[in-house]
């Protein structure tokens, strides 16, 4: 029975897919915009399609493309996937939306998943993880840690993701210290470790004795460790690259939610809905709390369990950064205002590039 | 402060200066190699691999070079042998380096590399100021003065260096007094090669001690402006190097102070930097015809 | 024993169509050992790799996209490259282009009608050789290497893209994300076929043919090769060498600039911090192994886009790294330059220096 029932599903597939013959139950297929040895977004995102492999064994076949750039070749590369039989698609960058929308289209019933962003259709879902619920925590160990007060915050692209980021980050140091200062550098990349480490110097030599990043490789943190000062891993636990300048990183694990949704088509049960969510669901992980102070890691554990428990880092009051009020106090801000944020929070040494 | 800045800087013109050094000399004796990047990256792999596997970060600058020189053999052979392209062969240098060394390091990625240690002379890094910042460096940033200073006396006041800008300035003469064009270009090419492996090592062994695909990222393309820039004379290549590194780094600390700049002008800086400065050289066409070489760039065929 | 090259008397009809050939043979053989080092069935690595993309419509349409702008600019690129003008900057050129040629549709959504494709394309075209134009003035006015210049323009061209789309030409209903609006659908090309090919491929075959005429038949075209092969002859000839720098470069600016804005009007529909996959680079190679002639460049095209077709297709179905694709990509362009050398020049080999020559191995 169990058998026909799989042949069943598997003679579906080939319909929707109309290509060769598989002997798993579904094809999951994830298109990523860097190389998988970024051991940054693109590592921990095949991280992900590898615990899927692990997790269903057999009944889940995987295929991945790495490197494809956002742009024209994203469009073909999707539609690749649709064509050789994937049931479900990932794309996990921001570029792919639009791409991933036109081929949704051609295909409806094949399901794509699309990460960042914010357009969805009956085929297509969307999925994001509350990453600035980690920056809160790291801005708050930052303003207990640093001596003289001052941050530096190495920043990739003016997105509203990035620019959340070092609200909350600013917001988390500005609970313990509210004379904090932040100083932000734009390398305008997701990844150059030569242009990261120089920001990272520039910054430590303006004053910041902690560093954090919204950047995918690990020079800052090298960097730290060689100039004796402090930063957080980004995206995955780069401890390994500075033993004692990591003081915890903010991991991104799409385990969880693939292996989630993997799931959900295989039942049957897939939906397009928009899945944003953090630490509470395990999306958004702390490495462990290393070279802190007791109290510190008391601290972070106990704002940690507050986030989990539903608390919004982005509740009020907060004051934007020309005077006027973003949210009164106890008012918690919309979850558009966050995703497509682009005001600074009071306190940022920085003009918002717009 | 000031100290500090003078150390980032350093450390960003150190493998342009090295990488550039080397191909100053390829250049002189006619050869435009393009292909530098593609060099370097897998100078840069290739030192991490070996220190790694090894745990000897000599070893490991040993083997980058020896990679560089093994890239340059392959396209001395096209330019010199073949008489290919060179323009054409350059570049798909750099697309092979690119796609070798992405394969050759998948399985280094995501593992903490080991820093060449610094060197501290003795009484000199003591000197206050300079000391730090001259005097207390890891073996590759003294190797790279030395070098400079090593081509500039070979190239200007050594016999061998004459037949090497002779070779470049008219390779038929040259060739007619005896000298051989192809044997002279093709040590030149491993040596720009060694020197490119060498950057590349230092990229990957001291700038950011790890490897990652692409980790040049473009900076074998700018060692080869500062040729021109430097007008084929060593120590300008010293100059371009540091106004170069010293440009990138202060864009950085511009942004640190808050100005408020769009952050994409001030990338865009260190090119328009080097535009201008070339025209203002070139524009001086006295100097530059002295030393450009004058078969910059033409094949050579022994006729027989 | 040493080997040494022999310039033939005249061009080897028998290596012009050989070479290439050989080149395609031993890039395979290569491919062949880089699938089996890396644990994969060479043979079915070969058939995924070059063969199967051809035999399906939907991957053939999707080379001919690939190929559009590749062909494009390496057309233009020749022409530079013929007469000895050293454009290495045509990425800069495509997105400055892409740039104007979006002006209209970004900034005035509501001037759709017939002509706005047209005067995008007029926009582009005159956007990409504007761009080109720095390098061209520099290089006739100071004297200035155009290699390097065209190349520094490339990075500012890309950041002046990427400031653009984050900042004043931001899509208003984008929700602050790095993108234009999208275009209107009198802004976008007309698509041909049940793919994504849209009428910029014809443009370019056209733009090929055009071209190889000028070079063979038209006096323009014998002042290119001339002042390419012999500056000195042309100018006795009357040709001016900074006259055909600044037509060289426009030339291959406005087709890099047409490119680009067919490549944003038909395939993207929008803009976006980064619209080339490194076109402008590609193309060069393009421009070589199509050896600088127009048809050779479309059948050189074809055969690039092929190669990223076909390494993709071994990445999604047989797990190659993407790596792989590009050093067949070096080794192809290495083959294919080597082989040529063999059409001016024959090998042959001597004892010593000096020494009487022991056999020739001519035509082979």
């Amino acid at each position: 029975m169990k058998s026909i029932l799989k042949s069943a599903v598997a003679a579906l597939a080939l319909a929707a897919a109309g290509s060769a013959a598989q002997a798993a139950d579904l094809k999951a297929c994830f298109v990523y915009v860097g190389p998988v040895g970024d051991f940054g977004w693109s590592y921990q995102h095949d991280q992900g399609r590898l615990a899927v492999e692990k997790h269903f064994g057999d009944r889940v076949e995987t295929a991945y493309l790495e490197s494809v750039p956002e742009g024209p070749d994203a469009e073909r590369a999707i539609e690749r996937f649709a064509r050789e039989g994937c049931g479900l698609i990932f794309t996990t960058s921001f570029g792919y939306m639009n791409p991933t929308i036109k081929v949704a289209k051609k295909f409806p019933d094949v399901k794509f998943e699309h990460a960042t962003g914010y357009k969805t259709a009956d085929n297509v879902a969307t999925y994001n993880s509350k990453f600035h619920e980690g920056r809160y925590i790291i801005g708050q160990i930052a303003g207990k840690q640093s001596k003289s007060g001052v941050a530096g915050y190495i920043a990739s692209f003016p997105i509203p993701e990035v620019v959340s980021g070092i609200n909350a980050f600013m917001l988390g140091a500005q609970s313990v210290n509210p004379d904090f200062k932040l100083k932000v550098v734009w390398v305008n990349s997701w990844f150059d470790p030569g242009k990261e480490a120089d920001a990272a110097k520039a910054l430590i030599d303006q004053g910041a004795d902690i560093i954090t990043q919204h950047t995918d490789s690990t020079a800052p943190l090298q960097v730290a460790q060689e100039r004796g000062v402090h930063g957080f891993g980004q995206a995955s636990d780069m401890i390994n690259f500075a033993k004692d300048a990591q003081l915890t990183a903010i991991i991104d694990d799409w385990a969880p939610y693939y292996i989630e949704r993997v799931q959900a088509v295989l039942d049957g049960k897939w939906h397009s809905e928009s899945t944003w969510q953090g630490i509470s669901h395990g999306h958004v992980v702390m490495a462990p709390y290393t070279n802190l102070p007791d109290d510190v890691v008391a601290m972070a554990k106990e704002t940690e369990a507050k986030i989990s428990g539903g608390w919004e880092p982005f509740t009020g009051p907060i004051t934007k950064q020309d005077g006027t009020e973003a949210a009164a106090d106890g008012v918690r801000l919309e979850d558009g205002a966050i995703l497509g944020m682009n005001w600074y929070v009071k306190g940022v040494d920085d003009k918002l590039p717009q | 402060m000031f100290e500090a800045v003078l150390l980032t800087v350093i450390t960003a013109a150190t493998p342009l200066l090295i990488a550039a050094i080397g191909e100053l000399v390829v250049e002189r004796s006619g050869v435009l190699n393009l292909g530098v990047e593609g060099m370097m990256i897998m100078g840069a792999v290739v030192g991490f691999a070996v220190a790694n596997q090894t745990g000897s970060g000599t070893l490991g600058v040993v083997a980058a070079i020896i990679a560089g020189m093994a890239m340059s053999a392959l396209f001395g052979f096209l330019v010199l042998v073949l008489v290919t392209n060179q323009v054409a062969s350059g570049l798909s240098l750099t697309i092979l380096g690119l796609g070798l060394s992405g394969m050759i390091g998948e399985a280094f990625i995501g593992v903490p590399g080991l820093r060449l240690p610094e060197l501290y002379i003795p009484v000199l890094s003591e000197i206050p100021f300079i000391g730090p910042v001259f005097f207390q460096q890891d073996a590759v940033v003294y190797l790279g003065f030395a070098l400079v200073f090593a081509v500039s006396y070979v190239l200007f006041k050594t016999r061998a260096g004459l037949v090497l800008r002779a070779v470049g300035d008219n390779h038929t003469s040259a060739h007619a007094l005896g000298y051989s064009v192809v044997r002279v270009r093709f040590l030149a090419i491993l040596f720009g090669g060694a020197c490119a492996g060498l950057a590349g090592a230092y990229m990957s062994l001291a700038y950011t001690p790890q490897w990652v695909e692409n980790m040049t990222a473009g900076r074998g393309w700018i060692a080869l402006a500062l040729v021109v820039f430097a007008s084929w004379l060593p120590f300008r290549v010293v100059a371009g190097a540091y106004l170069f590194g010293a440009v990138t780094v202060l864009t950085f600390h511009a942004q640190a102070q808050g100005l408020g700049i769009p952050s994409q002008f001030l990338s865009s800086l260190p090119y328009l930097a080097t535009i201008a400065v070339l025209v203002l050289i070139s524009a001086n066409r006295r100097l530059t015809l002295v030393n450009t070489p004058a078969c910059l760039g033409k094949p050579f065929v022994p006729d027989r | 024993m040493r080997i040494e090259l022999v310039k033939r008397k005249e061009h080897s009809s028998l290596m012009t169509l050989l070479s290439p050939l050989v080149a395609v043979g031993l890039t395979l053989v290569a491919a062949a050992i880089l699938f089996t080092i890396s644990g994969k069935d060479p043979l079915l690595g070969l058939y995924k790799f070059f063969i199967e993309p051809l035999t399906d419509t939907w991957s053939l349409q999707e080379i001919i996209v690939k190929a559009t702008p590749l062909v494009l600019i390496a057309c233009g690129l020749s022409v530079c490259y013929l007469s000895n003008n050293w454009n290495i900057g045509a990425e800069g050129q495509f997105v400055f282009g892409a740039l104007c040629g979006s002006f209209l549709p970004v900034i005035f959504p509501e001037f759709a009608n017939g002509a706005t494709l047209p005067m995008m394309l007029l926009f582009g075209a005159a956007g990409g050789a504007a761009w080109a134009m720095i390098p061209a003035l520099l290089k006739t006015r100071f004297n200035t290497n155009e290699i390097l210049t065209s190349l520094m323009l490339v990075y500012v061209a890309g950041l002046l893209l990427d400031y653009l789309v984050r900042g004043p030409w931001r899509d208003p209903g984008g929700y602050n994300f790095p993108e234009s609006r999208i275009f209107s659908d009198a802004a976008t090309l007309p698509v041909i076929g049940d793919g994504r090919m849209s009428i910029s491929a014809p443009i370019a075959v056209i733009v090929v043919i055009v071209l190889a005429v000028v070079l063979a038949k038209t006096l323009k075209g014998f002042e290119i090769r001339v002042m390419g092969e012999s500056p000195r002859a042309g100018s006795f000839a009357g040709f001016s060498a900074k006259r055909l720098t600044i037509f060289a470069f426009a030339l291959s600016g406005a087709l890099a600039g047409v490119a680009g804005t067919m490549e944003v009007s038909g395939s993207l529909n929008q803009l976006l911090p980064s619209i080339s996959p490194g076109y402008g680079f590609t193309a060069i190679i393009v421009a070589f192994l199509g050896r600088l002639n127009p048809v050779g460049i479309l059948i050189a095209g074809f055969v690039l886009a092929l190669s990223y077709i076909g390494g993709e297709a071994v990445q999604a179905s047989m797990g190659v790294s993407d790596k792989i694709a590009s050093v067949i990509q070096g080794l192809l362009l290495f083959f294919v330059l080597a082989c040529d050398t063999f059409i001016l020049y024959k090998l042959r080999f001597v004892k010593k220096r000096k020494a009487v020559a022991i056999g020739e191995a001519s035509h082979v």
